[in-house]
């Protein structure tokens, strides 16, 4: 028998497009009611989402541990710092290269991993995300353990972004590109051969799937995201160290997929507000919150294993 | 013509000679079967011929060209498609959804269809599900297309592996154990079904099968092994009167009986 199920609601599309409408305008909308601390928390809610949405692609949609996403998340920072405080370079020209280089990065550890079997998967990919954060440590062009900074703030038709409300928007509309290019993904031929290989990998094998193809373009896909986050991180922050791309980091990415629901956009999105929003709403505790943040996080995964979301269905409409 | 041919497989699993030897053919348009007692090889036969296990030596040669040493999914794409004898559906998905795991190697659309939603991408995925659904009509699921397959009835499980499999459009069909766990209904439309695959379909197919009854009346060549051994070849009525087949089956007395 299944599992019982807890009843959702199903949307025609019409309702779903005004659901989502509604959900952009109040997201465009905060901002004017809201003060500088409430901004940056929220800025910082969307980066977030968009880090777990791409971790969300190799961990929920492909079915492969990943403990190291951190690290692309710092080629992207980092190709961006070195392009724009040490060689001059304009911000918007440091993406195309910032994502080729998370892609090429995403293609060397993915290349000869992904043939093992997913427990091996999690140990490389630990390793990996420490390799480069240590590389990043210990040479010049990275500004050891220092960092880097002086990052150019990137402007839009004149307008330089520095204000937190520029980001704000900044992050809001990257987190909306990212839930719609997954959206598109998961309902794709690739999509479907991402979920077929996490179900039964011999079985999708023998439907003439390459498993090993597929798996490698969810983790270039991923890489490619987090890439993409971490560029606008850069200009944000306007300096990076090391520090910030530790195996915490990555832990907690993968905190943010696993407690909304791994392999579903709104579950996602909510694990990583949950992920920012909770320690920020019960900061009067004092260091008590995270030890409540912890307990909950326990009863999640305890009660709700599937992730806060609830799962669909088994009609399978979409 | 030969669609499938195997000359002098060797398998061995450290040290122990699973496959011996074993050379057979099988005619492009033919019904045919491998047959032996338990533990005789079959599974490993297909296993080899799909690419799932790399044989020590020997030659298989489909449709023209070798595929010793191929990854399983090329070997699909080439067009031989499996079943498995354990169900190995997709659990969790609809069942067109795992129909449609079939014209994966029939199709192309990459990342870049998919987020742009290409011309091509958008024929593609119609095609897909086109075909899906003719298959799912050909074994009689259509009704149930968007039900999880987890939750359909064993028998009607194992019609959406045949769906899966005819998806692939292949040239040639394995099937492990067709009629394993089916009741003797659901026996009598498989045997229909054999044969409408490939009256209808043109696809050749080659079964392994412990139902006796089935193989004698749907083959029209037997190929019998016994510790991976070829020991008899030929029509029904041959392979039964061969005495080394009565005594693989029959000879000994651990061996189960038919």
């Amino acid at each position: 028998m299944a599992a019982p199920r807890i009843p959702v609601f199903r949307l025609s599309r019409m309702q779903r497009t005004l659901l989502l409408a509604a959900l952009a305008a109040i997201g465009l909308l905060i901002p004017l009611a809201a003060n500088n601390y409430v901004l940056e928390v929220l800025t910082n809610a969307w980066f977030y989402a968009i880090l777990c949405l791409g971790l969300n692609i190799v961990v929920g949609y492909a079915g492969l541990l990943d403990l190291g996403y951190a690290a692309f998340f710092a080629v992207g920072a980092y190709t961006t710092g070195i392009l724009s405080s040490q060689y001059g370079i304009n911000f918007w020209l440091t993406i195309p290269v910032a994502v080729a280089c998370s892609m090429l990065a995403g293609l060397i550890i993915g290349g000869p991993t992904l043939r093992l079997r997913s427990d091996y998967l999690a140990i490389v990919t630990l390793g990996f995300g420490e390799i480069v954060r240590i590389i990043a440590r210990n040479l010049d062009i990275t500004g050891g353990a220092s960092g880097l900074i002086g990052i150019d703030r990137p402007s839009i038709l004149g307008l330089e972004l520095s204000k937190g409300i520029h980001f704000y928007y900044v992050f809001l509309l990257l987190a909306m590109l990212a839930c719609f290019v997954s959206f598109r993904l998961q309902h794709s031929r690739l999509g479907r051969a991402w979920h077929y290989v996490r179900e039964d990998e011999d079985a999708a094998e023998a439907m003439g799937i390459d498993r090993v193809a597929v798996k490698l373009q969810a983790y270039v896909i991923g890489a490619m995201f987090g890439g993409v986050a971490g560029c606008f991180f850069a200009a944000k922050m306007t300096a990076i160290s090391p520090e910030t791309f530790t195996f915490a980091q990555s832990v907690l990415i993968l905190l943010g997929v696993v407690m909304g629901g791994m392999g579903k956009i709104p579950g996602v999105i909510v694990g990583a507000f949950a992920l920012v929003l909770f320690p920020e709403v019960f900061r009067s505790m004092g260091s008590m919150r995270m030890l409540i943040f912890g307990i909950v996080m326990l009863g999640i995964m305890l009660y709700r294993p599937e992730g806060i979301w609830p799962q669909r269905s088994g009609t399978g409409e979409r | 013509m030969a669609l499938l041919e195997v000359e002098d497989l060797i398998l061995s699993f450290s040290g122990l000679q699973v496959i011996r030897e074993l050379g057979f053919q099988v005619a492009e348009g033919s019904i045919a079967s491998l047959i032996g007692p338990n533990g005789a090889g079959k599974t490993s036969v297909f296993n080899c011929l799909t690419g799932f296990y790399r044989p020590g030596s020997g030659r298989i040669t489909f449709a023209g060209a070798s595929i010793i040493g191929h990854k399983p999914h090329r070997i699909t794409r080439a067009g031989m498609a499996r079943t498995f004898q354990n169900l190995r559906l997709f659990r969790s998905m609809t069942v067109l959804d795992n129909v449609m795991s079939g014209m994966h190697c029939r199709t192309s659309a990459g990342a870049f269809g998919a987020v742009f939603q290409t011309r091509n991408q958008r024929r593609e995925e119609e095609l897909i599900r086109e075909v899906s659904e003719e298959c799912l009509g050909f074994v009689g699921l259509l009704e149930q297309k968007n039900r999880r397959a987890d939750t359909l009835a064993y028998g009607d499980q194992r019609r959406v592996e045949w769906a899966r499999a005819l998806a692939t459009r292949p040239k040639l069909l394995l099937l492990d154990e067709p009629a394993a766990g089916l009741n003797h209904d659901e026996k009598q439309e498989l045997i229909g079904l054999i044969q409408r695959i490939r009256d209808e379909r043109g696809v050749t197919i080659l079964l392994i099968e412990h139902d006796m009854g089935l193989v004698m009346k749907v083959s029209e060549k037997i190929t019998v092994i016994d510790y991976g051994a070829k020991i008899a070849e030929g029509t029904a009525e041959e392979v039964q009167n061969d005495p080394r087949v009565i005594e693989a089956y029959l000879g000994t007395d651990e061996e189960e009986l038919v």
